[in-house]
Formats: structure tokens, C-alpha cells, sequence
């Protein structure tokens, strides 16, 4: 696991059924694109976040692939629709193989 | 004034020079889309990219992408060593098909965003983008 990977997620903490909510998602990640070259020459080793997805109560909302062009501490804003009270789930994958993840429940108000 | 034929070569070259190099620009983005497409043309309509005309620091080049209809919306950036940046899916619960994030460039170029709508067809749109510090670390 890379180190100091904290995921970050703002989400409303009440809606309205059927409206629209902005998400905006951070995750702290160096996103070493595998091109920058240490001290001595040698090639750093690519490690970076490839899969980002988002779902509330299990339908999916949105699933980005992402390359080594995606900056450090990768940020992601969308906008999803709140049909009922539920949770909204958050999941990173990384190139090593660790799984990220985090919880947003959301009231109807 | 009168040339030798040394300067006039030199001069012919740099012409042709300059006149090759937009042609060049433009077939390799309209590659890059066709890549994307399988060939298909793909309207201007549809899709809206927002990036900056300028970017200080090419390691976060904060830019928008939003397609009303869109299955999927994938984004390359020609002048980087690889040319892909992100592919968005959109699920059933996605509210508007349109995200924001943070992107890498190498240096001056053009972000395409291409959209793939519900019906199969598709939608591009490129934007250059003029960055003053690269950000791939060479």
C-alpha cells in the first residue's frame, strides 16, 4: 500500500428525493507517472491510481479509468441524483493492488 | 538582392518546414479521435470542454468536460508521451454526464474530449492549451 493515501469525498448530508448533488472527491496519491527519473538516472517505477468508481446503493454513477496524466492527489467533480435516502460509495484501486475506500450516507430530507 | 544557392535551399526548407507543421498537428489530432470513434465521424455538437488557454504549471491543468447524453466521455492529451488522460462511464445514478479534475501536460497542445452518446454516435472536441512549465518531470 502506498503511503499516506487519505481519500477525501464532500458530499450533502441531506437532499431532496430526485435531486441533483455536486461530489467532488480528493485522494492524497503521489500518481507516479513512471517517466521521472531519480537522482542517479534510473527510472521511477509507475504507481499510480488506475480505477475510480462511484456508486449509491449499489447503481453505479461513475467509473473513470485513469492513466499516468492524471495529476497528483487525483480530484474528481460529478454530479449525481439522490432518489432516496442511502449511501453513496466511493472506491480507488491502485496500481499495487490496494482498494481505497469510503462511505457517504445521505438523509432525505 | 541575389542568392546563392546555399541560402536559397536554406530558405526553401524552412519554408516548407512551417507549412508541414500545422497540417501535422491537426491529422495527428483527428487520429487520435478517429482511434476513439473506429473511424466514425464525430460532430462538434454535444460536448463542451473547458480548459485554460494558459497554463502556468502543466502538472495541474484543472479542466471540464460535460456531454448531456453521453454513455462515456474519454480524453487524450496529443502532446504527451501517452496520449491518454481519463475515460469517464456514466451510470444510471450519474445526475448530468459531466466531470471536472486535475490533468498532466507535457507542454503546449491540444485536450480532446470525445464523447460516446446513448445511440452510438459520437461527439469531439479539442481545446489547445498553452503550458509555460511542462509537467513530466524530464
Amino acid at each position: 500500500m502506498a503511503k499516506g493515501v487519505k481519500p477525501r469525498v464532500k458530499v450533502p448530508k441531506s437532499a431532496s428525493a430526485g435531486e441533483a448533488i455536486t461530489i467532488k472527491t480528493l485522494i492524497s496519491h503521489k500518481m507516479e507517472s513512471g517517466r521521472r527519473k531519480d537522482g542517479d538516472g534510473n527510472t521511477i517505477p509507475r504507481s499510480i491510481i488506475n480505477r475510480f468508481t462511484c456508486a449509491f446503493n449499489g447503481t453505479s454513477i461513475l467509473d473513470v479509468t485513469l492513466e499516468p496524466a492524471i495529476s497528483t492527489n487525483p480530484y474528481f467533480q460529478f454530479e449525481a441524483v439522490v432518489p432516496e435516502a442511502g449511501e453513496f460509495h466511493f472506491t480507488w484501486y491502485d496500481d499495487d493492488g490496494s482498494v481505497y475506500e469510503t462511505k457517504k450516507a445521505v438523509k432525505v430530507a | 538582392m541575389t542568392f546563392t544557392r546555399r541560402e536559397t535551399l536554406a530558405i526553401g526548407g524552412a519554408t516548407l518546414a512551417v507549412a508541414t507543421l500545422p497540417g501535422k498537428l491537426m491529422a495527428s489530432t483527428s487520429d487520435l479521435i478517429a482511434g476513439v470513434t473506429g473511424g466514425a465521424a464525430a460532430s462538434a455538437d454535444g460536448i463542451e470542454l473547458t480548459a485554460p488557454e494558459i497554463a502556468e504549471n502543466g502538472n495541474t491543468v484543472p479542466v471540464a468536460v460535460s456531454a448531456p447524453g453521453a454513455v462515456a466521455i474519454t480524453m487524450l492529451a496529443g502532446g504527451n508521451p501517452t496520449p491518454g488522460v481519463a475515460k469517464f462511464t456514466f451510470g444510471p445514478g450519474s445526475a448530468e454526464q459531466s466531470a471536472s479534475t486535475r490533468i498532466r501536460l507535457a507542454g503546449t497542445q491540444d485536450v480532446i474530449a470525445i464523447a460516446e452518446m446513448a445511440d452510438g454516435s459520437f461527439a469531439a472536441v479539442h481545446k489547445t492549451v498553452k503550458v509555460t512549465i511542462g509537467g513530466c518531470g524530464g
